[in-house]
């Protein structure tokens, strides 16, 4: 199935200047007296100002790796890196720092939200917590709404609902950028996305590797976006990475029997329209 | 119609040539609220669509498409009101409105279900939890007529099972045994066991992996083919999965039907502005989309649109 490797994963980025790296991670869960491995031996390497695509399946691991990335979850074995430095294990202040370094925009914006309080309140709320004054707060708001194009009269008095589906999620990347990260993790943010809103939206993550320098994982099911937006793509599937490669290899020249599966089931647009013999 | 016929038989399969008409949705339109604040979602809709057809309904959140979809199926809830519009199906005409409170009701109900059948957005998270899929089937078709036997309903569901060449276990299985992609399908081949007129399948693919989407979709022709129901208006915001279904497409926007034609013809020499940019969003695993993504940074988001 894979590109022939002996190991669950199939080797490793060589890339020496990783923001974030993962080696070697797995993780078990136990249901009902049995075993499942979620996510099985994966090394993948983040390097500085890229985006990295992570493919996959409902069940094939990808949220469970990028949950165990951002430390929300503990690993099974396996070790995380970040900088150079080992955080598998951080704990209390060294670990909030760490996840102001490496932040998170989720599929459900509106979940995110407390929907009985303005926009501006959260945003505020999320910087006091970081012991940011208010004046420095307010400038900070501003440049990073900037960032993905929202003015603070567009959003700060607004409450979610009265936000379009596009414009929160646009909120949540400001509120993710307010902390200066080094890694965005974005997992699934485009997919609740209507199709104009999804291009846009991809385009502002791309803005902001180039202008920001910020390293971007991309988790999705949608092997159409990652084509769109990423520098390098890892296929996984039954917790295992079974392709990885520049953009342009894994979605054109695809060696595994999975991605050229998950390729040919990929319905065309402008293909083989509506055959029914 | 064979709306209550216990043997299931399906029709001979599709003649050639252009298809007679099966149901013409004559200026259909609802609207939320019923009072001072009214919101029309659906504005004077008019469909057609041929025996043995599937008509791709395609918008994006809030264009009405599943309010529309709602409207035809005749399951339109108060605060949704279809104020005007018919729905013509096998010479029949039915008056889709539903401001006359039960007594719209009463008078839809022979045609739901039965003539028209409904295939909610994510109907496959509402098969109950606690029961085997055999017991939804027995009561879906129960509600319908009260004469069939429980070893009827179960003959009817597994000889349409082997005839779409599904596992009969199935029935024997609760809900959580069973995978998206497969709860999906079972829900479909449920709702259709009355062999409708016209099914209507709202998002039926949008929470499927592309392998479970392709599955479903391949057996949505199946059906149609062999006649278990004679059209579906099939509702969803994927335009990639609707040009590989439809024989037609509508494109909604705002409440109203802004092109519509045939799938190749719309696909390729779109003519509304809207249908272009909708698309042009469709980013799909090709060489175009790559480019397209690199040469992004000269289509930048512009700053302060409304997403």
């Amino acid at each position: 199935m894979t590109t022939g490797t002996t190991g669950a994963d199939v080797g490793t980025d060589a890339a020496t200047d990783s923001v974030l790296a993962c080696r070697d991670v797995v993780k078990e869960f136990h249901v009902a007296g049995a075993k499942v491995v979620a996510v099985d031996r994966v090394s993948l390497d983040f390097p500085a100002a890229s985006v990295l695509a992570v493919v996959g399946e409902s069940g094939s691991g990808k949220s469970t790796l990028a949950r165990m990335l951002l430390r929300l979850m503990p690993v099974t074995s396996g070790s995380i890196s970040f900088r150079g430095q080992d955080v598998t294990h951080l704990r209390g202040k060294q670990l909030r720092t760490y996840w102001s370094q490496v932040q998170a925009v989720f599929q459900d914006p509106f979940a995110s939200f407390n929907q009985f309080f303005p926009v501006g309140g959260l945003l505020r709320r999320s910087l006091a917590l970081s012991s940011v004054g208010r004046e420095e707060a307010d400038a900070l708001i501003e440049e990073c709404l900037g960032y993905v194009g929202l003015t603070p009269a567009q959003a700060l008095n607004k409450y979610p609902h009265q936000l379009s589906g596009g414009q929160r999620q646009r909120v949540m990347l400001a509120r993710a950028l307010m902390m200066r990260p080094k890694v965005l993790l974005a997992d699934e943010a485009t997919s609740m996305l209507d199709a104009t809103l999804r291009v846009n939206v991809l385009n502002v993550l791309h803005d902001l590797k180039d202008d920001l320098g910020l390293t971007v994982l991309f988790i999705t099911h949608d092997i159409g976006q990652a084509c769109y937006l990423a520098d390098r793509v890892a296929v996984m599937e039954h917790g295992k990475v079974v392709e990885r490669g520049s953009t342009e290899e894994v979605i054109f020249a695809p060696r595994a029997d999975y991605t050229k599966r998950l390729l040919a089931d990929v319905p065309d647009l402008r293909g083989s329209l509506k055959r029914r013999g | 119609m064979s709306t209550t016929g216990a043997s299931g038989t399906p029709a001979p399969g599709p003649g050639t040539g252009t298809p007679t008409l099966l149901a013409r949705a004559v200026d259909v339109s609802a609207v939320y609220g019923g009072g001072d604040r009214d919101f029309t979602a659906v504005d004077r809709v008019t469909l057609e669509l041929g025996e043995g057809e599937i008509l791709g309904l395609a918008g994006e959140s809030g264009c009405g498409k599943t309010t529309l979809g709602n409207s035809l199926a005749m399951i339109a809830n108060p605060p949704l009101y279809v104020v005007e519009g018919t729905l013509e199906i096998d010479g029949e005409r039915i008056d889709l409105t539903t401001l006359r409170g039960d007594a719209d009701l009463k008078r839809q109900r022979p045609y739901r279900g039965g003539v028209v059948s409904m295939l909610p957005q994510g109907a496959m998270n509402a098969i109950s939890p606690t029961l085997r899929v055999r017991n939804l089937v027995h009561d879906v078709m129960r509600a319908h007529d009260r004469s069939v036997t429980r070893d009827e309903a179960l003959d009817r569901a597994r000889d349409r099972l082997t005839m779409l060449e599904m596992p009969v276990r199935v029935l024997d299985s609760y809900p959580h045994q069973l995978s998206g992609g497969m709860k999906q399908r079972v829900i479909t081949v449920v709702s259709t066991l009355l062999n409708p007129r016209l099914l209507i399948a709202d998002e039926p693919t949008s929470a499927l992996d592309v392998s479970s989407q392709r599955m479903l979709v391949e057996m949505l022709l199946a059906m149609v083919e062999q006649r278990i129901m004679s059209g579906v208006v099939f509702v969803t915001h994927d335009l990639p999965v609707l040009s590989q279904v439809s024989d037609k497409l509508a494109i909604m926007n705002a409440g109203t039907i802004v092109e519509t034609g045939p799938t190749e013809q719309l696909v390729h020499d779109p003519q509304h502005p809207y249908t272009r940019k909708l698309l042009s969003s469709v980013l799909d695993p090709t060489q175009e989309t790559r480019a397209r993504g690199r040469d992004r940074r000269t289509r930048s988001t512009p700053a302060g649109g409304d997403l």
